[in-house]
């Protein structure tokens, strides 16, 4: 491990955390108003990140490009967010501050993050709100017209705006409309169905993409003076997740493989409260959202394999588990204890349901105390969600829920003004590695993607234009004929190895082995398996995948090729970078690291840095950076939750 | 569980389009519509064909990505659900069910049981949003909004973009998914100021992308998964009243 700092520079202000976004926004270079049309951005992602990065340049004047894979900018995943938006607004006056809500952020993510970005995160929440109201979202209201709340996984404090179980979709219709003006007012321009295949460096800068229009199955290229990526998370990479099942690693893997390193690979949070699994066809799980833990008990008998009906089962015969382990925080638990919690007790026999993977989310109590009309406002489309998938009624019965693979902390290596290490080349929202940590709390993502769409990169992005100016670069450069020709090839590849073995069946066997062995826990052992298990599934894969049909048509399967030949490699680096940190936090539990009653134990002496890799080319093993983790605010303790 | 389906075909926008008869098998009927058609696909992978092409992404229902007729009607039969919600358990093991893509002039096919619903944004991008700029918002609980109109507002802001209203009309109109929009910006007091003129640019690109009129049939309303009331046809008819009234 040979921590080279001189790659790593996070581009921290100076000064104190409450002043070093005010100083810096104060000192970046501007583009001259004027001149700002004559500088394109391309964006690629219509999520809360990229749409909103994309709208608000818009805006500015920039002459940005937009791109994404689904038919509209309006279907990014960001659209099944469903519980809720954090900010530190303070309405309910029950104490919060920026300073508040930066402290649990830090601490939910058990002291793996950046304290100078949390912070930034915390300070920016309120003018979310704002924007978003302004833009006409409809959030949850109180009799008096105010802005309603509620309190969220891991907070004491009732700070989450939602809108019913639609938060993230309103939230990305605010985007969107914001976009959509910018479209027409032609500073935007849109670029659906596409897939960005690769990113074009010209003299170490990025200067542009390749991608593949989904629809004729041409490679296009386009040039700019900078590029955003702000493309999702990865979780898709355990074959079944709560991700929408287009969701992929594939731009920033090949963002990774250009140059840009990628940090924490292994974070990844199993979300406690999702719908187990049904059979071995299944597609997607489906999460319930979290917020449900207000109102709902978790639950499982004290007996072992008990059969009885849950209504069956007496109030003595219960065992409310997180209530009884983290008696403070109780149902509210942080996601990654609440998972583990749940694991453990399934493990040990005590699950119920067909499988015996899944425990109990029970509204009785709620339902009698507040009666089913109040509960089926607050939660009545995740209500009848559930009995269309199930087919089972919660309003009479207790819901049946088990942890699903649901967000990665994981992501490129920003700095603060969220460049990767590519000159030119930024990664927002989920697809960076920066805010959350080892653990992300709940109503924290919307958050982080639209701070950083909204408000982060508008500023920061002008302090590199300004010092790059337009230099008449285009597509017709040899360094974007090379990348499409690369490109290309893999492309044909895929398509003449025409295998015995389905593009799904090799996605189902990796996410096997990412769920055994790169979940919710991990070991030396386990891990070390894991990679020489995808190594040969990877081998595998380039002899005998069968893909079927031709390039230049809309060939969906063909698609999923390309984005499971890179899980194939990102499992590995997960795998790998699981194995090297020796310490369990947050949603990285490492079986040898525990405390006493079975809680992550950080290590940090030896591990309160970042893991950032950098690749070496294929089949070498990539290298290992640190960017080491200062808390002069926060105070490093053992994250406790009883 | 098994079940035959007969799937539209259709290689590219131009090409003659045709239906097509599969048997599925090795089913469950707590199985989605959608992973029966990847099981399909599955097997039609292994035999070496083309598999059939259709477009989802979050497979529960809140995208509006994905979108088949299913037996005649858009989304299948069971109400207020999208197509990837619906279970196989609503139909009968050994049954046929037929398979097309959503059906407008405004909606061409791409391929297969795919089509473009590119004429949706337009119609957004022609005023289907506030025009204000990132940072420069008052606070957010400056302008106190009623509960009750709150709740309205999000009752239409839930529309998915889906389409299955322009799908199921019998004028291919696009009025509900249009009314939806206008209502939630015409009830909240943010959306007034372009309250009117919104009100009649969008319909006129509603108009020019292809879509029919309204003739009250309200097919739409039970075909949208989101029980979208045609209530909110009623509002768009008043609103573009007013604003065309205005433009005088
Ligand atoms: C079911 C669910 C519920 C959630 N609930 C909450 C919640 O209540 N609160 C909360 O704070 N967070 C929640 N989250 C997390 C949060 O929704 C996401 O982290 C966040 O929305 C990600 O936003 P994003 O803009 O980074 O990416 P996304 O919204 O995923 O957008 C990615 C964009 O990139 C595009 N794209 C991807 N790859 C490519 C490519 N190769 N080429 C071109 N375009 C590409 C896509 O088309 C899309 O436009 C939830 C997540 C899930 C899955
Ligand atoms: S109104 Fe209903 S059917 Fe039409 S697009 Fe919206 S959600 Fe779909
Ligand atoms: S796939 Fe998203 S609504 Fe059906």
């Amino acid at each position: 491990m040979i921590a080279d700092k001189s790659i790593l520079d996070s581009k921290i202000p100076e000064g104190p955390i409450q002043e070093k976004w005010a100083n810096h926004k104060a000192s970046v270079k501007l583009v001259n108003p004027a001149n700002k049309r004559k500088y394109t951005v391309i964006v690629v992602g219509t999520g809360l990140a990229g749409g909103a990065a994309a709208a608000t340049m818009g805006e500015l004047g920039y002459n940005v490009l937009n791109f994404c894979i689904q038919d509209s900018p309006r279907r990014a995943h960001s659209v099944a967010a469903q519980g809720g938006i954090n900010a530190a607004k303070n309405y309910q006056n029950d104490g919060d501050s920026a300073w508040r809500l930066f402290y649990d952020t830090i601490k939910g993510g058990d002291y793996r993050a950046r304290e100078a970005n949390v912070y930034r995160l915390a300070e920016l929440s309120t003018s979310i709100i704002d924007q978003s109201v302004a833009a006409g979202v409809p959030f949850a209201r109180e009799y008096g017209g105010t802005l309603a709340n509620r309190s969220f996984g891991g907070a004491q404090v009732s700070r989450t705006f939602y809108a019913r179980g639609q938060t993230g979709q309103q939230l990305l219709l605010g985007a969107y409309s914001a976009l959509m003006r910018q479209v027409d007012s032609g500073r935007v321009k849109l670029f659906p169905r596409r897939e960005m295949l690769d990113v074009v460096k010209v003299e170490g800068r990025a200067r542009g993409i390749v991608c593949r229009n989904l629809v004729t199955g041409e490679l296009e290229k386009y040039a700019a003076d900078a590029v955003c990526v702000a493309t999702g998370g990865y979780s898709t990479v355990f074959f079944l997740s709560t991700m929408a099942v287009n969701c992929n690693a594939t731009a920033i893997w090949r963002c990774y493989k250009q140059g840009a390193l990628f940090g924490n690979p292994c974070f990844t949070q199993i979300h406690p409260t999702c719908l187990p699994q049904a059979g071995d066809d299944q597609s997607k799980l489906t999460l319930m959202s979290e917020s449900l833990r207000n109102d709902g008990r978790v639950w499982v008998p004290k007996k072992k394999k008990d059969d009885r009906r849950p209504q069956d089962i007496p109030e003595d015969e219960r065992d409310y588990f997180l209530e009884r382990k983290y008696p403070a925080f109780g149902n509210l638990a942080p996601r990654d204890i609440s998972s583990r919690a749940a694991k453990e007790v399934c493990d040990a026999g005590y699950g119920v349901g067909p499988t015996g993977f899944s425990v109990y989310l029970d509204f009785g109590e709620a339902i009698g105390r507040l009666g089913e009309n109040v509960i089926r406002e607050r939660y009545g489309n995740l209500f009848s969600m559930y009995h269309e998938i199930t087919d089972e009624n919660p309003y009479e019965q207790p819901m049946r829920i088990y942890p699903a693979p649901h967000y990665t902390m994981g992501g490129l290596w920003v700095d603060y003004n969220l460049m990767t290490t590519i000159p030119g080349l930024y990664a927002l929202g989920e697809a960076n590695f920066s805010d959350h940590g080892a653990n992300r709390l709940g109503a924290s993502a919307l958050m982080q993607g639209l701070a950083d769409g909204y408000f982060v990169i508008p500023s920061t992005i002008s302090d590199f234009l300004a010092e790059h100016r337009p230099d008449g670069l285009n597509t017709t450069h040899e360094a974007f004929t090379e990348i499409e020709q690369k490109v290309a090839d893999q492309t044909k590849q895929l398509l003449g190895i025409n295998g015995s073995k389905t593009v799904r069946e090799y996605h189902w066997e990796l996410g096997r082995i990412m769920w055994e062995r790169v979940g919710m826990a991990r070991n030396d052992e386990g891990l070390k398996k894991a990679i020489t298990d995808i190594q040969a599934l990877r081998t595998d894969y380039w002899k005998n995948v069968k893909v079927g049909g031709e390039g230049q048509e809309l060939n969906k399967n063909l698609e999923f090729a390309g984005r499971v030949a890179d899980f194939l490699e990102l499992g590995e680096l997960m795998a790998r970078d699981a194995l090297t940190r020796e310490e369990s936090c947050g949603g990285h539990f490492r079986e040898e690291h525990q405390t006493d009653d079975g809680e992550a134990k950080r290590d940090d002496e030896r591990f309160c840095h970042v893991a950032a890799w950098e690749y070496k080319g294929d089949n070498e093993t990539p290298a290992r950076h640190e960017e080491n983790l200062t808390f002069d605010n926060a105070k490093l303790t053992q994250r406790s939750y009883k | 569980m098994k079940v035959n389906v007969k799937v539209w075909r259709q290689e590219n926008k131009d090409a003659q389009g045709r239906f097509e008869t599969y048997e599925v098998v090795n089913l469950i009927p707590e199985m989605s519509f959608l992973e029966m058609l990847d099981t399909l696909n599955e097997q039609l992978l292994k035999r070496g064909e083309r598999p059939v092409e259709f477009d989802s992404d979050c497979r529960e229902g809140i995208c509006g990505t994905c979108g088949l007729v299913i037996d005649g009607m858009a989304h299948g039969p069971k109400r207020a659900c999208t197509t990837c919600e619906l279970r196989m358990r609503n139909f009968n093991d050994g049954s046929t069910i037929t398979v097309e893509p959503f059906r407008a002039q405004g909606f061409p096919v791409l391929r297969d049981l795919v089509v473009d619903r590119s004429a949706f944004d337009r119609i957004i991008s022609a005023g289907g949003y506030v025009s204000v700029n990132s940072g420069s918002a008052p606070d957010a609980n400056a302008i106190p909004i009623p509960k009750d109109i709150a709740e309205r507002a999000m009752d239409s802001a839930a529309c998915i973009g889906c389409g299955a209203c322009v799908a199921a009309c019998p004028n291919a109109s696009a009025s509900l998914f249009v009314g939806a929009k206008i209502t939630q910006f015409s009830l909240l007091p943010q959306g007034q100021a372009e309250r009117h003129k919104r009100a009649v640019r969008m319909i006129e690109t509603m108009d020019n992308e292809g879509f029919g009129n309204c003739s009250n049939h309200a097919e739409c309303e039970a075909a949208c998964p989101k029980n979208i009331s045609i209530d909110n046809i009623a509002r768009m008819r008043r609103e573009y009243m007013k604003g065309s009234l205005k433009a005088v």
